[in-house]
């Protein structure tokens, strides 16, 4: 077992978990939320992005452990109470999203593209959503949400 | 967020109100819930393609931590419970009915495919379930498997009721018809193709929480269910003989479904079982390398196609001989898919005097084979629109040229086509014409020659498409082998301040019900969006239903929505005249108000709700108290959903990869109740279709182990391997359900892998190529331009 500690949302967390608990079951099941998803088993699909110390990353890669002491933001933490973070208004207002599934991760990725890239062009927000996979919308709608999120985080 | 206002009726582009919850991670997906004292379980599965059980020894993993019990088929048998059911059959052309071997939950003596269930491994945590299936030891006698379909009648027999391994022995049409045609035609065109086996993919894999209740002796199901009753009609009547009643199945948040959520799986009757047995609940998550072997995958045809032209290359006749792969058991759906869903669409748009068609159903050792977005139609689309580019190069025509001539004509509408279907109403020219203004279908010549300049091959391919959705009459379906009922169900609940709750049979998994559904209740009542709450997915909450799929949750459940709101504007009126003291037939209602004609007088909608609960002043005589009404629609005919797509892409000679640079498409889905869903609907229709013509492929190798079992090998297609779409629409409204619609969810998968391939043949064909398989990949194109530049040489 291994002590973890570490920043959830801007709440200090801890939690005596096995010492292969990867960050997403940490995440989902020892803290409780479950906005972040496993769609795959092979690092592919994206629905477990979470950022940990502001970057992205598949939290089903990672151990728990090895966020010690890390500021790990998931969907659950973007919003500001009721007002929807931008990309998550942005996603609302341009249909960006269907079932649901791959959102949480979708808009995560998202977030970081646009604060690496604040005026990304469409092919950079296709290349950079490459590690985040959409089996509804085609991804039409995605490309335009965060086209349209990025300009509303003012890039 | 436009919300708040009779505005957001009918035809207005509302953003939906179900997406709060899955923007801020509140969805609530069946692996997300958690009961007390829950065990998890783990499925071994079976490594072989085709095997005996001789022996299960299972003595050290029931010893190990943490393990509580330890299920086989001996113990599946032992307790008398019954397998999946295949939920539609046909009569073989011989009159005999279709083969239908058992199928256990937990395998019984045999195994039939990599990744079949034998041994359920029962324990605290997951983690020791899966350590502890490392102990158990199974001894399989490994036999041949059956793998190649189009030798799969020679293969060893796989199940003992399934001679020659088939199925059923489907035919269609008129025979000595389209023979006559043939023999009489200037122009036979022949074709064979391949519609390639696909895996689903939803991004949520399936789940299953079951829980027992020994007070009432009661079950409660959540799991990843598209429909929910008939999840629990299979589970309650046919696999464990519970009363129906005494089973819960709830279907909360599901994350796409695209058709591998309608069957029942042996997992969650596995887990409802085991949760009496063991009396705790009993959870199984799946993870992603177990949907690709035991999620119902799609398609996988081989269809020889022969067409007869007349000497002014009109169409005379067709016929069609398929090979379907059904795999090791009947999932749900797997018979009626290549058949009824297939068959009677070989007409397309076209006007096609003689259609005879032959579908063989096969079983092999692959994972079973059932309806996948589009199911059928997607197969009968791509070989017809295929033949039909193909027989355009080869009488030298214009292929949308060849096509309008061939359209039946906007004023043959009811059309009888050769197939069984009348089509009720259609107009196949105007979005042709639309989606080829789209896509500047007359500049494509200079945009070639441009792309020839640097180097690039560049191909311009059409799909002129028809599907039949929101099938069907029940009557009609259950004279063609239909086990079930096809018509939907809403209760409309009106409270006493106004509110309303709607009660849909139908599941949404994606299509932004919550949203759709809420504008039809608002724009019939004239009440704000915000006040229609819709709910589905709860067998203890909702109306008998069928659940979603076949495009059919507006035309059918929508229908049956709006018929039961009808019934609530009716007894209203009742009520506001006796309120307003008036002859029934002068009340008029409008834009929420109930007036009395040639007065003053009205009655808002609310007033009527609240008399309805609080009837002291009520017309007793009349009406019972309340304001609730329940209908069910049946529908008087399929919906057919048609137009135009048109795919334009650029070849890299050097490297095979086909770039798709444009995509035009243009739709008749009668009326539209949201556009922007709508058009969601058809993006995500056509990125399936690119994923089938260009990415995706399920392989077996020769063995029968699945090849393509993750996203590092099954090609899921990914933003950058996707253009925009250019979306339009026309308006034929359907004539027989009262919205005019016809639905939308599968058109766009059904209508593009025709078009993506024939535009890269038509980029390759200069060079001579005349045939691409699915899907297109680098390899495979690079080698079709290379061996036609050697033939070229030589």
């Amino acid at each position: 077992m291994t002590m973890v500690n570490l920043t959830l949302n801007g709440k200090q967390v801890s939690a005596d978990v096995p010492d292969n608990t990867l960050l997403v079951t940490f995440i989902r099941e020892t803290m409780g939320l479950t906005g972040t998803h496993v769609g795959c088993d092979t690092s592919q699909c994206g629905a477990c992005v979470v950022h940990v110390d502001g970057e992205s990353q598949k939290s089903c890669t990672m151990l728990a452990a090895a966020a010690e002491g890390a500021s790990v933001t998931t969907i659950e933490g973007i919003a500001n109470g009721d007002s929807l973070h931008p990309m998550q208004q942005a996603f609302h207002e341009n249909h960006g999203l269907q079932c649901g599934f791959c959102t949480p991760g979708m808009v995560m990725s998202a977030i970081e593209l646009v604060q690496d890239n604040p005026n990304p062009s469409e092919a950079e927000i296709r290349e950079g959503l490459e590690g985040n996979i959409c089996r509804c919308t085609g991804y039409h709608n995605i490309v335009k949400s965060v086209q349209a999120g990025a300009k509303m985080m003012g890039g | 967020m436009p919300e708040g206002s009779i505005k957001d009726g009918i035809g207005a582009s509302v953003r939906r109100k179900e997406d709060k919850r899955f923007l801020t991670g509140s969805g609530r997906y069946t692996a997300d819930i958690t009961r007390p004292g829950q065990l998890h379980v783990h499925f071994i599965r079976s490594v072989h393609a085709h095997a005996n059980i001789k022996a299960i020894r299972k003595d050290a993993a029931e010893a190990a931590e943490g393990v509580v019990a330890i299920f086989t088929g001996e113990d599946v048998a032992a307790d008398g419970i019954g397998g999946p059911i295949c939920g539609w059959v046909v009569t073989n052309r011989d009159g005999s009915p279709t083969n239908e071997p058992p199928h256990p939950i937990l395998a019984n003596g045999a195994v039939r495919y990599v990744g079949d269930h034998v041994v359920a491994v029962i324990a605290e945590t997951l983690e020791q379930a899966m350590d502890a299936a490392e102990l158990v030891e199974i001894e399989y006698e490994v036999l041949a498997p059956v793998v190649d379909l189009a030798n799969a009648g020679s293969g060893p027999q796989i199940h003992e009721n399934v001679p020659g391994n088939m199925y059923f022995d489907f035919e269609l049409g008129d025979e000595a018809a389209a023979t006559a045609a043939l023999e009489s035609a200037a122009t036979v065109v022949e074709l064979e193709v391949r519609n390639n086996r696909l895996i689903p993919n939803a991004m949520e894999p399936r789940a299953a929480l079951a829980e027992y209740d020994p007070i009432d002796d009661s079950y409660t199901l959540f799991t990843t269910s598209q429909n929910p009753h008939l999840t629990r009609l299979v589970i309650g009547a046919f696999m464990l003989s519970i009363p129906e009643s005494k089973l819960r199945v709830v279907a909360p948040d599901v994350g796409g479904g695209f058709g591998s959520k309608i069957y029942v799986y042996p997992e969650e009757a596995v887990c409802t079982w085991a949760s009496k047995k063991l009396q705790r609940p009993v959870k199984w998550t799946a993870d992603r390398s177990e949907s690709f072997l035991a999620d119902a995958h799609g398609r996988d045809h081989i269809n020889k196609v022969r067409m007869a032209l007349d000497k002014d290359n009109r169409i005379t006749g067709l016929r069609v001989d398929t090979v379907a792969n059904i795999g090791s058991y009947l999932s749900a759906f797997s018979v009626v898919t290549p058949t009824i869903l297939h068959a009677p669409l070989l007409s397309g748009c076209y006007q096609i005097p003689a259609i005879y068609t032959n579908v063989k159903g096969m079983a092999t050792t692959t994972a079973p084979v059932d309806a996948y977005r589009g199911a059928g139609r997607p197969e009968a689309t791509y070989l017809l629109e295929r033949v039909m580019d193909t027989a355009a190069r080869q009488v030298g025509m214009d292929p949308a040229a060849f096509r309008r001539m061939n359209f039946i004509p906007k004023d043959a509408f009811p059309y009888q086509t050769p197939v069984a279907l009348q089509y009720d109403i259609g107009d196949y020219e105007p979005p042709l014409d639309k989606a080829l203004e789209m896509i500047d279908y007359k500049g494509f010549e200079a945009r070639r020659a441009e792309a020839a300049s640097r180097g690039k091959y560049r191909g311009i391919g059409l799909s002129s498409y028809i599907e039949a959705c929101g099938i069907a009459p029940s009557a009609v379906a259950g004279a063609l082998g239909a086990r079930v009922g096809l018509y939907e169900s809403a209760t409309v609940r009106v409270d006493p301040t106004g509110t309303v709750n709607v009660f849909t049979g139908t599941h949404s998994h994606g299509q932004g019900h919550d949203t759709t559904f809420a504008q039809i209740v608002a724009d019939k009542l004239g009440v704000d969006i915000g006040s229609v709450e819709i709910i589905h997915g709860d067998s203890d909450r909702i109306p008998f239903g069928m659940g979603s799929y076949g495009s059919r949750s507006l035309a059918v459940g929508g229908a049956a929505i709006a018929k039961a709101v009808d019934k609530v504007i009716e007894k209203s009126k009742i009520i506001a005249a006796h309120l307003m003291e008036a002859a029934d037939a002068d009340v008029v209602f409008a834009d929420g108000k109930f007036t009395v004609a040639g007065t003053d007088n009205e009655k808002g909608f609310g007033e009527i709700a609240l008399a309805a609960y609080v009837p002291h002043n009520y017309p007793h005589d009349r009406l019972e108290p309340g304001l609730e009404e329940t209908a069910f629609y049946d529908p008087l005919n399929f919906t057919y959903p048609s137009g135009t797509h048109i795919a334009e892409v650029e070849i890299d000679p050097s490297t095979g990869v086909v770039e798709l640079v444009d995509w035009a498409c243009c739709d008749d889905f009668g009326n539209l109740i949201n556009p922007m869903i709508v058009e969601g609907q058809v993006h995500g229709g056509i990125a399936q279709g690119v994923g089938q013509a260009l990415l995706e492929n399920a392989h077996y190798d020769e063995t029968g182990q699945l090849i393509t079992a993750s996203y590092m090998d099954y090609c899921m297609p990914r933003a950058d391997d996707l253009p925009n779409f250019k979306v339009d629409y026309t308006v034929t409204a359907c004539t027989h359900n009262d919205l005019g619609v016809k639905g939308c969810g599968e058109a766009g998968a059904i209508a593009s892998p025709p078009a993506l391939i024939n535009a890269v043949i038509d980029a390759l064909a200069p060079l001579g190529v005349t045939d691409m398989s699915m899907p297109a990949t680098p390899e495979k194109v690079w080698r079709a331009i290379n061996d036609a530049q050697t033939e070229a040489a030589e």
